[in-house]
């Protein structure tokens, strides 16, 4: 009897182990996203060029992120890539914020940095931000910057 | 000429008969399974056997393949410059394949050949026609259990393993390459995902533990009730799990990462 009872505790250990480990991989390795991967709201975002932007890119305003990108896709009439974001419910941005695309360090992610306007009025689920300035690409700054080299030695 | 024909049929279609016979026993066993929430002691044995005597092997070499991995990683990274990002590299080849199929073969090596050899001994003693002869049906009282068990040990098992290997590793990259401990779990967090990666980990665990209790306790089974071929059955279940394992791998990983 005593025996099955250490058999049992035994087990007992194991499957808790088990239930901890497979909780530590969510919590401290994921950061879990299950929870709060519906809430917030979105914004659509329209630059000419994304770069190297990828969905669950980090949305930031002065360094703090308030939302992930959730989808990329193209625009077929226009041509231009339209990006989706979803941000925090916590925070809410004037209608005359704009956006632009940066890198972080030199050869890190791609990361979207919102600029916060001064308007009373404030962005609203599915609503549009129309000020976005593209991602800079190396080679068309290298070749912008070679054109103006040429130009000036004329 | 005709004869190796022959052999070459005979050889087909013993092998199609295998398969024929492990999928009617693997159905056999299954349907036994219900009747054992009656009788939840002999589940908790086989979890015993299975999952808590194969503990100390998978806490040893979850967190040696941590640390090892993160010595391996560090000094590749370190040529880029980004051994910052230690903690990526090492959760999401832990969680993504090595803690599955080391886990996976480990669990092959220490319970799968237990499972066969005691299932075979029995076979070969006469253990389970004995019980047939009691109108105990061996399906229900010796293999359901142990299969249940098999399944339900291994994705716990691959959890245990994927969780120290990366605690391994973060003993070895911030306590002694002087990783920061920040960048080491805040780019784990950003870049792993808990569907994307972490479910998909578990859902290949519990495939292969699947696979491996099935292949273990039919061998078993299935063996010739000689000393021999026990030890055959032993053999063939180590290495059917292992390449069952390896392959399913693959194709896994091309279905959920491709």
């Amino acid at each position: 009897m005593r025996n099955r009872r250490l058999v049992e505790i035994w087990v007992g250990v194991f499957v808790a182990m088990g239930a901890a480990a497979l909780f530590g991989l969510a919590i401290q390795v994921s950061n879990v996203q299950v929870f709060d991967a519906r809430g917030g709201y979105e914004l659509e975002l329209r630059f000419e060029n994304i770069g190297g932007l990828r969905t669950r890119a980090p949305v930031t305003v002065g360094g703090v992120r308030v939302g992930r990108v959730a989808d990329v896709e193209l625009d077929s009439s226009t041509y231009e890539a339209k990006v989706t974001v979803r941000i925090d419910e916590r925070y809410e941005f004037p209608e005359d914020t704009s956006a632009s695309i940066y890198t972080s360090g030199l050869l890190g992610e791609q990361y979207i940095a919102l600029d916060p306007g001064g308007l009373d009025f404030y962005l609203r689920d599915g609503d549009e931000i129309t000020l976005t300035q593209s991602a800079l690409v190396l080679e068309r700054m290298i070749g912008q910057f070679l054109y103006q080299m040429g130009n000036d030695d004329d | 000429m005709v004869n190796g024909f022959q052999r070459l049929g005979a050889r087909a279609l013993a092998i199609a008969e295998r398969f024929g016979r492990a999928f009617l026993f693997l159905l056999r066993a299954l349907a036994g399974m219900p009747a054992l929430v009656l009788r939840p002691g002999l589940v908790v044995q086989q979890l015993y056997s299975v999952g808590v005597l194969s503990l100390v092997i998978i806490v040893v070499s979850g967190v040696f393949v941590g640390m090892v991995l993160g010595l391996q990683g560090y000094t590749t990274l370190l040529n880029f410059g980004a051994e910052q990002s230690l903690g990526v590299l090492v959760a999401l080849s832990i969680v993504r394949e090595l803690g599955p199929v080391v886990t996976a073969l480990l669990f092959a090596g220490r319970a799968g050949s237990a499972l066969a050899a005691e299932i075979g001994l029995m076979k070969s003693t006469e253990q389970l026609s004995g019980m047939e002869m009691m109108a105990v049906d061996p399906m229900n009282r010796v293999i359901a259990p142990r299969l249940l068990a098999g399944f339900l040990a291994m994705p716990l098992l691959a959890a245990i393993f994927s969780f120290l290997a990366i605690l391994g590793s973060y003993v070895i990259g911030v306590g002694l390459l002087g990783v920061d401990a920040g960048a080491f779990w805040g780019q784990m967090q950003d870049a792993v995902e808990f569907r994307e990666d972490i479910l998909n980990g578990v859902i290949k665990s519990v495939v292969f533990g699947f696979v491996a209790s099935w292949i273990a306790v039919f061998e078993g089974y299935d063996a010739e009730p000689t000393s021999e071929g026990v030890s055959r059955a032993t053999t063939r279940t180590v290495v059917y799990t292992a390449l069952a394992v390896l392959g399913l791998d693959f194709v896994l990983t091309a279905v959920m990462f491709g």
